[in-house]
């Protein structure tokens, strides 16, 4: 593999790692803004939950994201082996979420939630091989 | 800090669990089945529309996209995100008991990390609550 084609590759998984990264947490800060949607169900019943998050700007952005990502993704696969892909990209996110969970979300990650994240990335990558 | 979940909301994460995987492998069986799909064959991908393997996948793919939008209505993204990653030892045990694949060593040490991976979040709070996000729950701060 030459430097472009290194740089091709790495670029691609890096990008659709962002694009999930970013999609998952808009689409997380949209349903925390719209509540506990059982709560919401027996207040507005099934329609009127499916309205109240579909009309929520950051999980329709969230949602525009993954869809991008899908995309995003069929490129990344078009340029880069599957077993290479797939393991780097799940692995990448999930490390990503994290930091974006605790930068954006302000979730309390503490060490027992980073242990996990690193397990399943460690496994997840273990799993393609 | 809420720290226990209801049954239903056990439910809803086995739920993402098992259609993303189930889903999934539908897909993986129904694709098989229709072809491999390149450029100059992109019709095959209307033809894979009318496959009952990717009809049913696509089905279970909707139910999890609506369990994981529900999950993470009461739960940290931190908390399902390796709560649901067991969802790729249902995936390689599909492969091993269904598809009759092979799972190397080292997929069972992948199968062993994420099981402890689920252990490690199963353990702990659904959701971390800060005073902030209190105020946003109560409708007096913006996010």
């Amino acid at each position: 593999m030459n430097g472009q084609s290194l740089v091709t590759v790495w670029g691609s998984i890096a990008f659709v790692s962002a694009l999930a990264v970013v999609g998952e947490v808009l689409i997380a800060a949209g349903m925390r803004q719209v509540g506990d949607l059982d709560e919401v169900r027996a207040r507005r019943g099934l329609l009127g939950t499916i309205g109240a998050v579909l009309s929520n700007a950051k999980f329709v952005m969230g949602a525009l994201c993954m869809a991008l990502n899908f995309f995003a993704m069929l490129f990344a696969l078009s340029v880069a082996d599957l077993s290479l892909a797939a393991p780097a990209i799940a692995a990448l996110t999930y490390i990503g979420n994290a930091f974006a969970a605790k930068i954006f979300l302000r979730e309390n990650v503490d060490g027992r939630r980073w242990l996990a994240t690193m397990f399943v990335a460690f496994g997840v990558a273990l799993l393609s091989r | 800090m809420k720290h226990a979940l209801r049954p239903s909301q056990y439910g809803v994460l086995i739920a993402i669990m098992l259609t993303a995987s189930v889903g999934d492998s539908l897909l993986s069986r129904g694709m098989e089945q229709v072809g491999a799909v390149d450029m100059h064959h992109l019709g095959l991908l209307w033809h894979a529309l009318f496959n009952p393997y990717v009809d049913a996948g696509i089905l279970l793919l909707i139910g999890f996209f609506a369990c994981y939008t529900t999950a993470l209505s009461w739960a940290d993204l931190t908390f399902v995100m390796p709560a649901t990653a067991f969802g790729y030892v249902v995936i390689a045990l599909i492969g091993k008991f269904w598809l009759h694949e092979h799972l190397s060593l080292s997929r069972w040490a992948g199968i062993a990390m994420i099981v402890c991976a689920v252990g490690f979040v199963a353990g702990g709070p659904s959701r971390t609550e800060h005073e902030e996000l209190v105020q946003v729950d109560a409708g007096v701060a913006p996010l």
